[in-house]
């Protein structure tokens, strides 16, 4: 009995005020863990020009999954993501195909669309308390409505400027590349890891996150970062939703179905807890990589149909959400 | 105002109403019923019909809502049950034969109602939240469903399977009396007995709940299986019906549907409440607004977008703050925000601080 608790000590010591590391920790081992056996495994898995697919192939699910985590990070939640990426695709494709805007034009005004319409989310949410869930499952099927109000059909784009960006290739040295998207989407990421954890924004989510009625007993603008994180996770999406666009080169009402249940994974696996106030930028970055890496090994493995991915995500869920629930137990 | 008028179902069943009668502009024959072949036809027994998986999904969900919870999984268990029980017929020679049927219908509720009491274990037992616990399932289950079909979409062709979704029986669908039944008996269970006190006793309050000899965690886990066993027998229908199970589509969404519904007929989604009439009248709104979509010919894909307005206003109509802030009627107001105060309107988010800490507080 004494033997345990003095071995026990120092381990105990040494991660005394770290646990909230412990989830990022463990996504990261389980990705470097998932890298090592498939390049063991699939010739030609381990190159740096894999990595980098993994950003060129998921820039968009990195964008609408940082936004997201700011929303999680305040103990909300917001459905509406994946319907706001297909809208955003949808109005690039229609504005600039079918009514000829130039593309400078229409991606602002579908940024701030985004914005807007997380915006107007956050203000129901906060004013009227009324649960994140319903307004952001309203604002999913308006989205999604207004997807196939515009069109039916696929609207796909040959604009020069949106086929150029898709086309654009950066190389780096050794002979690698990467898209133009995959260096938004790290900008994005770089943007929001100091903005939550460098501002006065970023302190302000995660003590709404920790404890609303405390955060406003302290004097802490709730109402303000409520909507706030509301329009961070609106505008993150329709960037992303730009980004999907350039991803596909086309507008379509059934683009990005599920993504929010994706990009809620990611933040999941990612280390950030689903009540709140605890949780990682750079974690959900992991998230979305260890997402990245089972399509790929599923892709490389060539006899696996694309449903396991579904099904070992729902796993990876159920993993760290039970990893979640042990540390938060003994926390308490 | 009229005491009737406050009655909680009363605006689910005028919109009701409402949408009904608007079919009237558009198709004056809409309420009438004709008997053919020995079946009844008509818009109002297709409305019951189209709508009778919704009924059972919302059902379920009422009663898990009705302790706190909220179940995320049963799209996905609705693809499962459709998939497993078209799987195992196909799998046999005689697709036809009754005990073929009887035992991949069994094999799927079975398999549903284990999937249910997964969701209640990981709610009541390992005390994870519902969202998420059922998260995991909703991720998971289609996925599963697309393995058990193997990617495809699997037609069978057999008539016992067929009545249970788009069979008939003394003059009506199948599907209908199936409904009628399994409402009537879960409201007897509800009503009658002290059951639907203990749910709501354990939505109110889990912890008070067991403290005073109610099993909590036994009545969660329960109202999980019941949600599971009801999107199991949806599945059933909906794979019946069009004699084929889909991993990919079937049920795709019915869980936000069933959600609506629920919060539709005026249970709380906080808990400690529920209406089985109002889901049933919920349910029946849902599917009312389809067909209505349909008939007056505007194309159907702006559902979602009328959805979304309703769901909208129902929920704001639910919302105390908002029927405090904007109607600001002294029955409605919370002591903090009586007249006197700042316009609440006027100020947004700074200035109105202070009034939002005061009405808060006491909740």
């Amino acid at each position: 009995m004494t033997t345990t608790t003095v071995s026990q000590a120092p381990l105990a010591k040494a991660l005394a005020g770290r646990q909230r590391y412990i989830p990022a920790i463990g996504t990261l081992s389980l990705l470097i863990a998932m890298i090592l056996v498939g390049s063991v495994r699939y010739e030609g898995f381990f190159s740096g020009q894999i990595i980098l697919n993994l950003f060129i192939d998921n820039a968009f699910l990195l964008v609408v999954a940082v936004g997201m985590t700011f929303v999680i990070l305040t103990g909300g939640i917001d459905l509406s993501v994946g319907a706001v990426v297909a809208l955003s695709a949808m109005l690039c494709a229609w504005l600039v195909e079918k009514h000829g805007w130039p593309p400078l034009v229409v991606i602002p005004l579908v940024l701030l669309i985004g914005l807007l319409s997380g915006l107007g989310m956050g203000a129901i949410i906060h004013y009227f308390d009324i649960q994140p869930f319903i307004v952001t499952l309203a604002g999913m099927f308006l989205a999604r409505g207004l997807c196939y109000t515009i069109s039916l059909n696929s609207i796909s784009i040959s604009d020069p400027v949106f086929t150029d960006l898709a086309q654009m290739q950066i190389g780096l040295p050794g002979g690698l590349f990467v898209s133009s998207s995959a260096i938004f989407a790290v900008l994005i990421v770089a943007i929001a890891f100091v903005v939550l954890h460098y501002t006065r924004l970023g302190r302000n989510v995660y003590a709404v996150g920790g404890n609303k009625q405390s955060a406003m007993l302290m004097g802490l603008p709730v109402a303000r970062t409520t909507m706030s994180v509301y329009a961070i996770s609106g505008f993150c999406s329709a960037f992303g939703g730009v980004l999907f666009t350039l991803y596909m080169l086309s507008g379509y009402s059934l683009h990005a179905v599920g993504l929010e249940l994706d990009a809620i994974a990611a933040v999941v696996i990612g280390g950030t807890l689903l009540t709140g106030g605890s949780g990682f930028v750079l974690g959900t970055v992991l998230g979305v990589l260890v997402l990245g890496v089972i399509q790929t090994i599923i892709t490389f493995q060539g006899t696996l149909s694309s449903w396991w991915t579904r099904i070992v995500v729902g796993l990876l869920l159920l993993v760290f959400i039970a990893l979640q629930r042990v540390i938060g137990a003994r926390q308490r | 105002m009229i005491t009737w008028t406050r009655h909680r179902l009363f605006w689910p069943v005028m919109l009701l109403v409402l949408l009904l009668l608007s079919n009237l502009f558009f198709t004056p024959d809409f309420f009438s019923i004709q008997m053919k072949q020995g079946h009844l036809y008509g818009s109002l027994i297709d409305i019951l019909h189209f709508g009778a998986p919704l009924i059972l999904v919302s059902l379920g969900m009422t009663l898990v809502i009705a302790t706190g919870g909220i179940d995320l999984s049963v799209g996905a268990v609705v693809s499962i049950s459709g998939a497993l029980a078209c799987w195992t017929i196909s799998q046999q020679s005689d697709q036809g034969s009754l005990g073929v049927v009887v035992m991949a219908v069994a094999l799927s509720l079975g398999v549903t109602a284990l999937l249910g009491a997964w969701n209640g274990l990981l709610v009541a037992g390992a005390g994870i939240q519902p969202i998420i616990a059922t998260l995991i399932l909703m991720v998971a289950g289609r996925g599963v469903a697309q393995l058990i079909t193997d990617g495809q979409i699997i037609t069978v062709n057999s008539s016992p399977y067929k009545v249970i979704g788009g069979g008939y029986l003394a003059t009506l669908p199948f599907s209908i009396l199936l409904v009628a039944i399994v409402v009537a008996a879960t409201a007897l269970l509800t009503r009658r007995t002290a059951l639907g006190l203990l749910l709501e006793s354990v939505g109110g309050n889990a912890e008070a709940s067991r403290l005073v000899g109610i099993r909590s965690r036994g009545l969660i886990a329960m109202t999980y299986i019941v949600a599971g066993l009801c999107a199991g027998v949806a599945g059933l229908m909906i794979s019946s019906n069009v004699s084929s199970a889909d991993g990919n589509n079937a049920g795709l969404w019915i869980e936000l549907d069933a959600i609506l519904a629920v919060v539709i007929g005026g249970t709380s989604l906080l808990g400690g409440r529920f209406s089985l009439t109002g889901t049933v009248i919920g349910a029946l709104i849902i599917q009312t607004l389809s067909t209505t979509i349909y008939t007056i010919g505007v194309p159907p894909e702006t559902t979602l977008v009328v959805k979304a307005i309703v769901v909208m206003i129902v929920c704001l109509a639910q919302s105390p703050s908002f029927r405090a802030k904007v109607f600001r009627r002294p029955g409605f107001a919370p002591p903090a925000a009586r007249p006197g105060e700042p316009g609440p309107d006027a100020a947004p988010a700074g200035p109105a601080d202070p009034t939002e800490t005061k009405a808060e507080v006491p909740a």
